[in-house]
C-alpha cells in the first residue's frame, strides 16, 4: 500500500457564531491555513474531499456544489462525505484512501459546520408523526447510556466533572478553542445546572461554528516537509436498533480500534500511544471510550481518569486541544481530533503540545454511538 | 444610535418545506395494532430477535422481520435520564423522565416517559406498565400511551436483557 | 493500480410513489436480489458504501435509517456519500485499489415523492444570493437549454427526438416508470414548464433504489465469469457560479475525456445521466457519441431516482455490455445544476 501522511493542518477560530464569515469564508479560512502549513500551491491539489454532518444544519443541500469555488475544487474531483458525527474522521480516512489508492498524489480535505445558521437541536430532533415527541437532543439520547455505564461499574459522579474541567483547562492552552472558561474546575462544573441527568451543563459540548482542513500526500511527494505518517486508519458501523447491541460499549468501536492497532503494529495501546484526541462530547464518554478502545479493562476507565492518567502531563493525555467539550462544529469535530493528533506528532501543537509525542490517535464517533472512524499517526515511518 | 439604526450582520431567512411523511409498511402494520391498543412486535425469522417498534428489518441478520409477535404493555426500565430542559414544541414541564423501555419479550428498547412516581425512586431495572390514554383518543401513534408507570414487581437485572442468539 | 470490476447490479422497479415503503424496505429487496444472484451474503462484502440525500425524505439522518437494511453484526466497514451513489461506487473502488477491501457493496436510494423536489433542489444553490430566489431545477436546466439552442449546439428537433426515443427505449427496461409511447403531436400538446422545456422534456418524479457489487481482479472471477472492468473513471466539478461558466460546453468533461483518453475508443453503448431532453444531444456531441446507441434503457426521462440515477447509468451500461457481448461502454453520472459535476466511467468487457 502507498504510504500517506499529513503535511498540513488548518483550523478556524471556533465560536458560537462566526458571523464575520460566510460558509464559504469559514471553510476557506481553514483551507488557507492548511495550504500555508503544507507550503503548497493550488495546482498541487489533485482532489478535494469535503465532509459535514446533516445538510439541515445550514439549509444547503450537497454544499460541495455551492462551495466548489471556495474549496478550490473547480476542475477537480470532489467527494462529499456524511456519516453523522463521525464524519470528520471518516472524511479524513476517505481523503487518505484517495492517496493510498494510487489514483492521487496530494489531496485537500475539509470539514465544517456553521451551526449558527440554524437551530441544531431542531435539526437533530424534528417532530415526526406517529411517535411520541420526547426527543430532547443528543444529550437526552446519550444520557441513559451514561447512566448505565455508571451503574455497571459503580463510578463516582465526580468523574464526569473531572473530565469536563480537565478538557476546558486544556482549552485555555488552545487559542482556537470555542470555550475559554477562566478558573474552570470540578466545583464550577458541578455547580452548573443539570440538563439530562447525570449530565450537567458544563459536562456537555457547546454548539460551534468552525472548519478544519488537512493536506494529505503520498510518501514520494513529502520532500523535506514535517509530516504525520498515517500508520493505521479504519471505519466501522453497526445498525441503530439492532438486538444485542451494547450501546455502552459498542462492538463497532472495539473492532475499529483493534483494526488500527493491528495496522500500526501496536500491541499495548496504553503504553505505545503517546496521546489521543478522542471524541468526547459528554464528559462521561472519556472513561467509556478508554475501555471501548482497549486502553484498559472494562470498569477501569473511570479509575484512569480519576488518577489523572488522561491529563496533559499524564500517562495517556486525552484531548489536549480541549476536545469536543470545548469546540464542537459537529461536521468538523472528528477531523479536529484527527488533525490535532497529527499536530502532536509533528510537534506543532504549541502550548498544548505533549512532550515527545511520537504516536498519536484520532477518534470520532456518531449516530447512536454506531459509526466509528479512527487513525494512528506517527512522527516516523518505522 | 438607536437599536434600529445599528447595522445588522445577519438576517433571518426561514426555510419551510412540506413533506408527506410515511411510516414504512412494517411500521404501518405495527401502528394499525397500536390504534387498537395492541402492541405487536416483529420477529426476525433467522435469529428470532423481537423488535418494538419495528423498522422492518433485523440489522443483526439483514432480513425483514416478518413474524408478528404479540406482546403485553409491561416491561422494565433499561436505563433513563431526567431531563431538565423543555423540548421545543412539547408542552411537557421539566423535570421529566425519559426512559429506555424494554417490553417483556422484546429485544430492543424505545424511549418513552415515566410518570406516577417520585423521580428519585426511579431505578434501572424497575418494572413498569403502560398508562393508556382514553380509548376514544387512540390514533396511529405510541402517543396512545401517556407514559409508563411503575408496578409492584421485583426489579429485573438488566444484564439479563442482552439478546443472545439461541 | 489494482483493476476493479463490476460483478452485479440490481434495480428496484422505479415508482411514481413508493408510498409506505421506508428506506429499509426500498433497499433490502435490491441488496437481497444481488446477494441471491451471486449466491453470497453481507459476510462476503469487505466495504459497504451508500449514496442518499437527507432532504429528499426530510429527515436529518435518512441514511442512518437505511443502514438498518444491511446486516451489521459483526460491524462492517461502511461509509456514506451525500451524493448520487455513483460516487459511492467511486469511493468503494478507491478502497479496493488501496487494498483495504476485495469486494464492495454499493447502494443508493431516493424518494422524491414525499416533498416538493423543485423547492428542495433550490437549496443546492448559493444560500446568500441564489437560494432565496427559490430557482427550481427545471428553470435552472432551462437556462442551459436556451444557451444550447441559441448557440446551435443542439436543435429543438433533437430534444423532441430524445423524448420520443426515450419512451421507445423504455421497452428495454423492465424497471422503467414511464412506458407509454408518444409522437410529435403528443409532445407539442404539452405546455412549457420553463421555456424551452415542456413537461415531457423533464424527468418524472421517481422513487426507488439500486445496488451494485464491485470486486478486485483476484475476487471478480469468484463471483462471475463475466466481470465488467472499470477501465477508466474520472469526475470533476465546475464553478457554482452559473454566470462564470460557459454553459454551451463543459470544460470538466473535456478534461475527463482527455484524462481517460476516450477519443480513440469505439464505444458500443453509452448510458448518460441526462435528466432533461436537451442534455442528451449536448453530451452526445461533446462525448463524440453521435453513432453510439445511447440510453437504451430510456435513461432518466423514463425514470429518474434521485441519488441512484447516476449509479443506474453505470449499472445499465454494465448490463448492456454483459447481455449483448459488447466490448466498450461509457457511463455518465451528474450532480448539481446545469451538469455542474460530472463523472465518466469507461467500462470494458474482456473475454
Amino acid at each position: 500500500m502507498i504510504q500517506a501522511g499529513v503535511i498540513g493542518v488548518g483550523q478556524t477560530k471556533y465560536d458560537a457564531k462566526r458571523r464575520d464569515v460566510s460558509m464559504a469564508g469559514l471553510v476557506r479560512e481553514a483551507i488557507d491555513n492548511a495550504m500555508l502549513a503544507a507550503n503548497l500551491e493550488w495546482d498541487a491539489i489533485d482532489a478535494v474531499i469535503l465532509g459535514k454532518a446533516p445538510d439541515m444544519f445550514e439549509g444547503v443541500i450537497m454544499p460541495e456544489l455551492y462551495l466548489a469555488d471556495a474549496i478550490g475544487a473547480v476542475g477537480k474531483p470532489v467527494l462529499r462525505v456524511h456519516t453523522a458525527g463521525s464524519v470528520g474522521g471518516s472524511t479524513a480516512v476517505i481523503a487518505a484512501s484517495h492517496v493510498c489508492s494510487g489514483q492521487f498524489k496530494t489531496v485537500l480535505t475539509v470539514t465544517f459546520e456553521k451551526q449558527s445558521e440554524s437551530n441544531a437541536t431542531w435539526a437533530l430532533s424534528p417532530r415526526y408523526p406517529y411517535s411520541p415527541h420526547i426527543n430532547a437532543g443528543a444529550g437526552g439520547y446519550f444520557a441513559p447510556f451514561i447512566r448505565e455505564y455508571i451503574r455497571r461499574y459503580e463510578a463516582p459522579e465526580h468523574i464526569g466533572w473531572k473530565v469536563a474541567a480537565k478538557d476546558r483547562q486544556n482549552a485555555l492552552k488552545n487559542p482556537l478553542a470555542h470555550l475559554h472558561i477562566p478558573g474552570i474546575d470540578e466545583k464550577m462544573v458541578s455547580d452548573t445546572p443539570m440538563l439530562w441527568e447525570p449530565l450537567r451543563y458544563l459536562e456537555s459540548c457547546p454548539s460551534s461554528d468552525g472548519a478544519c482542513a488537512m493536506v494529505i500526500t503520498a510518501q514520494d511527494q513529502v520532500g523535506s516537509r514535517n509530516v504525520a505518517w498515517i500508520k493505521g486508519m479504519a471505519v466501522r458501523s453497526e445498525g441503530t436498533l439492532s438486538a444485542g447491541r451494547d450501546e455502552v460499549n459498542p462492538q463497532a468501536g472495539i473492532d475499529c480500534a483493534k483494526d488500527i492497532y493491528n495496522q500500526a503494529g501496536i500491541h499495548n495501546p496504553f503504553n505505545e500511544i503517546d496521546c489521543a484526541e478522542i471524541y468526547v462530547p459528554f464528559s462521561w464518554y472519556e472513561p467509556m471510550w478508554l475501555e471501548n478502545l482497549g486502553f484498559c479493562d472494562l470498569g477501569e476507565g473511570w479509575k484512569l481518569t480519576d488518577k489523572d492518567a488522561t491529563a496533559i502531563d499524564g500517562e495517556l493525555p486525552f484531548n489536549m486541544s480541549g476536545g469536543v467539550l470545548s469546540s464542537n462544529p459537529i461536521g468538523a469535530s472528528g477531523m479536529i481530533r484527527f488533525g490535532e493528533a497529527a499536530l502532536q506528532v509533528m510537534g506543532l501543537a504549541e502550548d498544548h503540545q505533549v512532550e515527545d509525542a511520537k504516536v498519536a490517535m484520532g477518534h470520532a464517533y456518531g449516530g447512536a454511538a454506531q459509526f466509528f472512524a479512527m487513525w494512528i499517526v506517527s512522527s516516523s515511518l518505522d | 444610535m438607536s437599536a434600529e439604526d445599528t447595522p445588522k450582520d445577519y438576517s433571518e431567512s426561514p426555510i419551510n418545506l412540506e413533506y408527506f411523511y410515511t411510516a414504512g409498511s412494517a411500521t404501518t402494520r405495527f401502528l394499525n395494532q397500536v390504534k387498537e391498543g395492541n402492541i405487536v412486535g416483529q420477529g426476525c425469522p433467522k435469529c428470532k430477535a423481537v423488535y418494538v417498534p419495528p423498522r422492518g428489518s433485523c440489522p443483526r441478520c439483514g432480513v425483514a422481520t416478518d413474524i408478528e409477535v404479540p406482546l403485553t404493555d409491561k416491561g422494565c426500565i433499561e436505563s433513563f435520564t431526567v431531563v431538565h430542559i423543555p423540548i421545543p414544541g412539547n408542552p411537557i414541564v421539566p423535570p421529566y423522565v425519559c426512559a429506555m423501555i424494554r417490553l417483556d419479550g422484546a429485544n430492543i428498547s424505545f424511549l418513552h416517559l415515566i410518570q406516577d412516581v417520585d423521580i428519585e425512586n426511579i431505578r434501572i431495572g424497575m418494572r413498569i406498565q403502560a398508562v393508556w390514554k382514553p380509548k376514544e383518543e387512540w390514533t396511529h401513534s405510541l402517543e396512545n400511551i401517556k407514559w409508563f408507570a411503575p408496578i409492584d414487581e421485583p426489579d429485573v437485572d438488566v444484564a439479563t436483557l442482552r439478546f443472545q442468539e439461541s | 493500480m489494482r483493476r476493479v470490476a463490476i460483478v452485479g447490479y440490481a434495480q428496484h422497479p422505479i415508482l411514481k410513489n413508493a408510498g409506505a415503503l421506508n428506506e429499509v424496505e426500498l433497499i433490502m429487496p435490491v441488496v437481497h436480489q444481488l446477494f441471491n444472484n451471486l449466491g453470497i451474503s453481507q459476510k462476503d462484502i469487505d466495504f459497504t458504501c451508500s449514496g442518499s440525500c437527507d432532504y429528499l425524505q426530510g429527515a436529518a439522518f435518512a441514511f442512518v435509517e437505511g443502514l438498518s437494511a444491511i446486516q451489521t453484526n459483526p460491524p462492517i466497514k461502511e461509509s456514506h456519500v451525500e451524493m448520487d451513489a455513483a460516487w459511492a461506487m467511486y469511493e468503494s473502488m478507491l478502497k479496493i485499489q488501496m487494498g483495504d477491501a476485495e469486494t464492495a457493496l454499493i447502494y443508493g436510494f431516493g424518494k422524491s415523492s414525499p416533498g416538493d423536489l423543485d423547492a428542495i433542489i433550490s437549496l443546492q444553490m448559493d444560500p446568500y444570493y441564489i437560494s432565496p430566489l427559490w430557482p427550481d431545477r427545471v428553470s435552472l436546466a432551462a437556462l442551459q437549454a436556451r444557451v444550447l439552442l441559441d448557440q446551435n449546439v443542439i436543435t429543438s428537433e433533437q430534444m423532441l427526438a430524445t423524448v420520443i426515443e426515450a419512451r421507445a427505449n423504455s421497452k428495454n427496461n423492465k424497471n422503467a416508470l414511464i412506458t407509454d409511447l408518444i409522437d410529435e403531436s403528443d409532445y407539442l400538446k404539452n405546455a412549457m414548464v420553463s421555456s424551452p422545456l415542456n413537461k415531457l422534456d423533464c424527468p418524472p418524479i421517481s422513487d426507488g433504489s439500486s445496488a451494485m457489487i464491485i470486486a478486485s481482479e483476484e475476487k471478480a472471477y469468484e463471483f462471475t465469469d463475466y466481470p465488467i472492468w472499470i477501465e477508466g473513471i474520472d469526475h470533476r466539478i465546475e464553478s457554482s457560479n452559473l454566470g462564470s461558466r460557459n454553459l454551451a460546453t463543459s470544460d470538466t468533461l473535456q478534461a475527463s475525456i482527455n484524462q481517460l483518453n476516450l477519443k480513440n475508443i469505439k464505444f458500443d453503448v453509452a448510458e448518460l445521466h441526462t435528466q432533461f431532453s436537451h442534455e442528451l444531444p449536448f453530451l452526445k456531441s461533446l462525448l463524440n457519441l453521435q453513432d453510439v446507441p445511447t440510453n437504451l434503457s430510456g435513461g432518466p426521462l423514463v425514470g429518474n431516482v434521485m441519488m441512484c440515477a447516476g449509479l443506474d447509468a453505470i449499472g445499465k451500461t454494465y448490463e448492456s455490455l454483459k447481455d449483448n457481448q459488447f466490448t466498450h461502454g461509457l457511463a455518465h453520472a451528474t450532480s448539481g445544476p446545469c451538469l455542474q459535476h460530472n463523472m465518466l466511467v469507461h467500462l470494458e468487457a474482456q473475454k
